[in-house]
């Protein structure tokens, strides 16, 4: 009964997976070099600063490719979580940071509206919209 | 849709695991193809026919 070609998807998936946790890693790693780097080690030097975010925007590149590859290893149903929870992160993201500038530009809020905010956001939207995916089709 | 994957599952003694194997997906997949909350892709119904060796039809039926 056994289908011959679809045989080691799911160590074909774990491998993806490890690949993606190790350019995500790598991809902290030199977003903390780009970040402290400047202050901490090379006295803000442009040149190594221009260097480091260079090595960040790469590596981030093949953190991206290597997310492609996992998702494509997943199987469709995986893959229809993945796809509903990045539509809701990028759906709220937008939403919520419009609204969240505005705030800001309107001085409705004091200080200034940042990125980090944003990506905070995204994530906790994304992880969010996982697990509820999860368990709609557990 | 509507279909009989569990039915034929039962009768050919598989487990959702072994289905799940045979045809490549995860045991989740098979769940939610059974309980009718997820419709499968064309090419694992295909598939799921191959493996029953049955007309795609009887297994999956538009509701």
């Amino acid at each position: 009964m056994k289908d011959s070609n679809t045989d080691d998807w799911q160590c074909e998936t774990k491998k993806k997976t490890k690949h993606l946790a190790y350019w995500t890693f790598a991809w902290v790693l030199t977003t903390a070099l780009a970040s402290f780097g400047p202050k901490l080690m090379w006295d803000s030097n442009s040149l190594y600063s221009l260097l480091a975010i260079a090595l960040n925007v790469i590596v981030g590149i093949f953190m991206v490719l290597a997310n492609i590859k996992q998702m494509k290893s997943l199987d469709e149903l995986q893959q229809k979580i993945q796809l509903d929870a990045m539509g809701i992160s990028l759906g709220s993201t937008l939403v919520l940071g419009i609204g969240y500038s505005l705030l800001d530009t309107s001085n409705v809020i004091s200080g200034d509206a940042e990125i980090s905010h944003l990506i905070i956001i995204m994530g906790l939207s994304y992880l969010a919209a996982l697990i509820l995916g999860q368990a709609r089709y557990r | 849709m509507n279909n009989r994957l569990k039915v034929l599952r039962a009768e050919n003694d598989l487990t959702q695991a072994q289905l799940a194997e045979a045809l490549g997906v995860s045991r989740q997949t098979i769940n939610a193809i059974e309980k009718g909350k997820f419709d499968p892709s064309l090419p694992l119904a295909f598939k799921a026919a191959r493996l029953f060796k049955l007309p795609i039809e009887s297994i999956f039926q538009d509701q």
